[in-house]
């Protein structure tokens, strides 16, 4: 026993005072002996500091870092060019205008030209037009925006199916287990760009003869890839929540909740879900760039969009037919994505080294 | 090699092999779910003409059995007829292509590997210096480039504008734009993973024992640590040939190489069904093979790797 710890002299009065003996060391107190803490004291006690959540940490961690904090104001401008800009722009990405073909950007056609001296106002060519006198601007800004919504979609799938599947998985483990796993295996070793193209062959026939006007306007790359998406890519993120889960249902504070009656519905709302997270956004923001790239990839191959919706992988198509004269018609799509591409890229990195426990000093 | 080993590669086997069945699989009931007769988009054709080319292609027997007929036909190297280019058979101008394709991607990947690790380790052993930022600052542009983007800016900038090389592929030296535009991603890749591996290496313990020893720096960097860096990439293996074979769709229709790729999205212009079959069977297998010989391989090379 250490010097603090002994009794002072209190126990002694104790028993000149007749009491009963007591051993000094007994844990039976006497709330006589305490006095109340003065509200200094009390204060002494408090937190220095608020408790900080492992999202609000990995949070500041994000907002510490200054390339992934630029790539995401890139990443909002460019959505905001994109979703906003269309509703104001005197062109639409349809109109065509035979005298204005392949004009070079801020160039005017000579009926423009005309206009401009009888004085009235012509909204320039930012990114000149196209060989079917289309501004080229309005086009590039819809293909960024095919190409953000292929990816802010393809998450989403990715994230609904991985998790589901992956906590299924991991939750029930043993035979259902194995099974599920034996199949996220199969599906990982199928060559997944392969897939896409075979299934845009096929659906191109289904959607060209399609009642439904959406499915006819986003074309049978567009609904194919979803599909396979759908299909396919879900595998590492289900993966991914599995491995998290199973690790996480070993826990102590799992089994101490299932030991004072939490329902698994609690019990995976409150300790997997939120332990998940991690490697939930970690996935999501990989899988991004990544369908950017598959849907270029087969808009350029002519298999992406349905004319006359642009994409940008099938600006850059197109304008290899007039390369030597006009390179800007592949200069703009052409950074476009990979400004995109750049930037999903960089907030990855970024929310992994933010989210990534393992990486934590 | 241990049984555990020899076990191991027997089941990864039968996995790669219950995976190309299953790309056959997939592949055959898609083409065959696809309303439209490979015939019928040709105009004037009698009904009597249109049946007779189904039953020399064998397209008027049930589902099922025309699945098992061409199963036994791919077993034996026969993957029918192509009807895009009457004529000729599926594996005639699959093996025609490929070997424009193997050549291209063969030196891509092989540039990729070499290119990767050497700037890979560079850039570990200059850690935080000019020259890893640099090469960081160029992987990082270089993997967010699709591979059309890369081939078209080098045709614009090499082929086009300063005239350099070639934009042909049949042209004398038309084949060294395609091959680094296949090449660049990959290598970028590759110098990425190298460059976390040897970091990792090198701040292993029989590195510093190496070094307390008075090992000279450059013996330490070859003879101990480069080695055991390699691991990561041999993994790559696969995911690249995935890579150089899908690019070489867009790389070789930029570049007019008559190879596996631009007969693969000609013969999906030419709505040749056999061929798109063919080509994709192809291309899988070979994916998948590749991605087999990787983890194998990954095992030989590392026996502290457990195994699966």
């Amino acid at each position: 026993m250490s010097e603090a710890k002994k009794p002072t002299n209190a126990p002694l009065n104790l028993r000149k005072e007749g009491k009963p003996f007591k051993n000094p060391l007994s844990l039976q107190i006497d709330p006589a002996l305490f006095e109340k803490a003065s509200d200094e004291e009390k204060a002494q006690q408090v937190t220095m500091r608020e408790s900080v959540s492992f999202m609000r940490d990995a949070m500041r961690r994000l907002r510490r870092n200054h390339i992934a904090m630029a790539s995401l104001c890139v990443i909002l401008l460019i959505a905001l060019i994109a979703f906003v800009v269309p509703t104001f722009y005197p062109y639409t990405y349809t109109k065509q205008d035979v005298s204005a073909q392949n004009l070079a950007p801020f160039q005017y056609s000579a009926k423009e030209q005309a206009k401009i001296d009888r004085g009235q106002d012509v909204f320039p060519h930012i990114m000149g037009t196209d060989a079917l006198g289309r501004d080229y601007a309005i086009r590039v800004i819809y293909g960024t925006r095919i190409s953000l919504l292929v990816g802010i979609f393809s998450a989403l799938i990715v994230i609904i199916i991985g998790i589901i599947y992956g906590a299924i998985s991991g939750y029930f483990g043993g035979k259902v287990d194995m099974i599920m796993m034996r199949i996220v295996d199969i599906i990982y070793s199928l060559p997944d760009v392969l897939i896409v193209i075979l299934l845009s062959v096929a659906i191109k026939d289904w959607v060209s003869t399609s009642k439904s006007e959406l499915i006819a306007r986003l074309g049978a790359g567009m609904v194919s890839i979803f599909i396979v998406f759908g299909l396919l890519y879900w595998v590492s993120m289900a993966r991914q929540v599995r491995g998290q889960i199973l690790s996480i249902k070993e826990q102590e504070y799992v089994l101490a909740s299932r030991a004072i009656g939490a329902s698994p519905a609690r019990i995976i709302r409150k300790h997997m879900i939120p332990n998940c997270v991690s490697v939930i956004i970690i996935i999501a923001a990989m899988q991004i760039p990544s369908a950017i790239f598959t849907e270029s990839f087969l808009s350029f191959l002519g298999l992406g969009v349905s004319i006359p919706m642009p994409s940008l992988g099938s600006l850059a198509s197109d304008a290899r037919t007039g390369l030597r004269s006009y390179p800007w018609q592949l200069i703009f799509p052409a950074l476009s994505i990979f400004l995109i591409v750049l930037s999903f890229n960089l907030l990855g990195n970024g929310l992994r080294d933010a989210f990534d426990p393992k990486l934590r000093s | 090699m241990n049984a555990r080993f020899l076990s191991y590669l027997v089941k990864r086997l039968l996995m790669a092999l219950l995976t190309i069945f299953l790309v056959i699989a997939i592949t055959f009931f898609v083409m065959h779910a696809i309303p439209a007769s490979p015939f019928s988009s040709e105009k004037a054709k009698s009904d009597a003409v249109i049946a007779a080319l189904e039953a020399k292609y064998g397209f008027d027997k049930p589902v099922p059995v025309q699945f098992m007929n061409y199963l036994w036909n791919i077993l034996h190297g026969d993957f029918g007829l192509s009807t895009g280019w009457v004529g000729n058979t599926v594996i005639d101008l699959i093996i025609g292509g490929f070997s424009y394709s193997a050549r291209i991607g063969f030196t891509a990947g092989l540039i990729a590997i070499v290119m990767g690790v050497v700037l890979g380790s560079v850039a570990a052993l200059q850690r935080g210096r000019f020259a890893d930022k640099i090469i960081q600052v160029i992987t990082t542009a270089l993997v967010s480039m699709p591979s059309f983007v890369m081939a078209t800016l080098l045709l614009l900038v090499f082929a086009l504008q300063l005239g350099w090389l070639p934009s042909m592929g049949n042209q004398p030296g038309g084949l060294i734009l395609p091959v680094i535009s296949l090449s660049l991603y990959p290598m970028a890749y590759v110098t990425k993973l190298q460059r976390s591996s040897m970091l990792d290496v090198l701040g292993q313990d029989y590195i510093r024992t190496a070094r307390a020893k008075g090992v000279k720096n450059s013996k330490v960097i070859f003879k101990h640590a480069l080695k055991n860096t390699l691991t990561p990439v041999i993994t790559y293996a696969g995911p690249m040939m995935a890579y150089i074979l899908t690019g070489s769709m867009v790389v070789e229709n930029i570049f007019s190489v008559p190879g596996l790729g631009r007969l693969f999205t000609n013969s999906m212009l030419r709505t040749d069904y056999m061929m798109i079959m063919g080509v994709t069977i192809f291309l899988a297998t070979m994916i998948i093979l590749m991605n087999f010989i990787g983890d194998i391989l990954y095992k030989v090379v590392d026996p502290r790797i457990e195994l699966g």
